[in-house]
């Protein structure tokens, strides 16, 4: 660990938080928003690893959040896919604006 | 300019390449492929940190477990082949712009920010016995607590799964698919 700084890591979680976001906002089909979500949870895991690693050496706790933050992200997906099959099954369509049968 | 900053900057330009083709790909299942790489290019981060657990569980949950679920439920509702709408350009263009400022907003704070932390300590670099100790201890600092929660959890998320994903009784006359 010569040079690279928590900086560094920070401006790279940054980077990958916002592109994250660009793709939830633009994508309509849902399994690639999912993925971008996924994009944007890998972010703050990147994010606890390296205040862990740079500021707070001497403990675990932002490995033991990153352990459980990847836990419920599957757990997430999962149920996420769960769902979007079975709304596939109703409509034919991923796409989130036509998935509109709730709309008042 | 040492052989780590290399590898460092190796790692994420793979990271960030990967994940701007995964959120502008055109093709869904190339777009599930090119997350495959952002998020094995995250591993490689955690290597890089000396934190070879939370690499190992990287792989094995995302790469082999979320992103195969992806793929599969690619495959079950549309099939590779088919191409992906286009956004509209003044969707895309406010998307850009607010994500683009929300970075640079960011990046300032970082740039401005001084971290400082308790790092007089000695570092430790955990390994599978030191983590497995303090999850499972009831001490003062164990997370015993946030990992029953959490197996609660994955049972109820699996339960979920099953129910909602089941399918109905009545189309049972042609096979018993499911």
């Amino acid at each position: 660990m010569s040079q690279i700084g928590l900086p560094h890591i920070l401006f790279l979680s940054c980077a990958l938080f916002f592109i994250g976001v660009y793709g939830f906002l633009t994508r309509r089909n849902m399994i690639t928003m999912l993925m971008a979500l996924e994009l944007i949870l890998n972010s703050v895991n990147i994010n606890f690893i390296a205040f862990n690693k740079f500021l707070f050496a001497d403990k675990m706790d932002g490995l033991f959040f990153t352990i459980f933050i990847i836990t419920i992200a599957a757990a997430e997906a999962a149920v996420a896919i769960a769902i979007i099959i079975n709304l596939y099954r109703n409509s034919h369509s991923l796409d989130v604006d036509d998935a509109d049968t709730m709309k008042f | 300019m040492s052989a780590s900053i290399i590898i460092f900057y190796l790692i994420a330009a793979m990271i960030l390449i990967g994940g701007l083709l995964a959120v502008t790909a055109t093709r869904i299942f190339r777009s599930a492929v090119y997350l495959l790489f952002s998020l094995l290019g995250t591993a490689g981060l955690y290597f890089f940190l000396d934190y070879e657990f939370i690499a190992a569980v990287q792989i094995i949950v995302y790469v082999g477990g979320i992103v195969v679920l992806i793929i599969f439920s690619i495959f079950l509702t549309q099939g590779s082949g088919t191409s992906l709408k286009q956004p509209k350009f003044l969707r895309m263009a406010l998307a850009a712009i607010a994500a683009t400022a929300g970075c640079a907003l960011s990046v300032s704070f970082i740039n401005n920010h001084s971290f400082s932390g308790a790092n007089d300590k000695p570092a430790l670099s955990p390994s599978v016995g030191e983590i497995g100790a303090q999850l499972l201890s009831t001490s003062q600092h164990g997370y015993i607590l946030p990992f029953e929660v959490v197996s609660m959890l994955l049972l109820a998320a699996m339960i979920g799964c099953i129910v909602i994903a089941i399918k109905d009784k009545e189309p049972a006359a042609n096979g018993n698919q499911n």
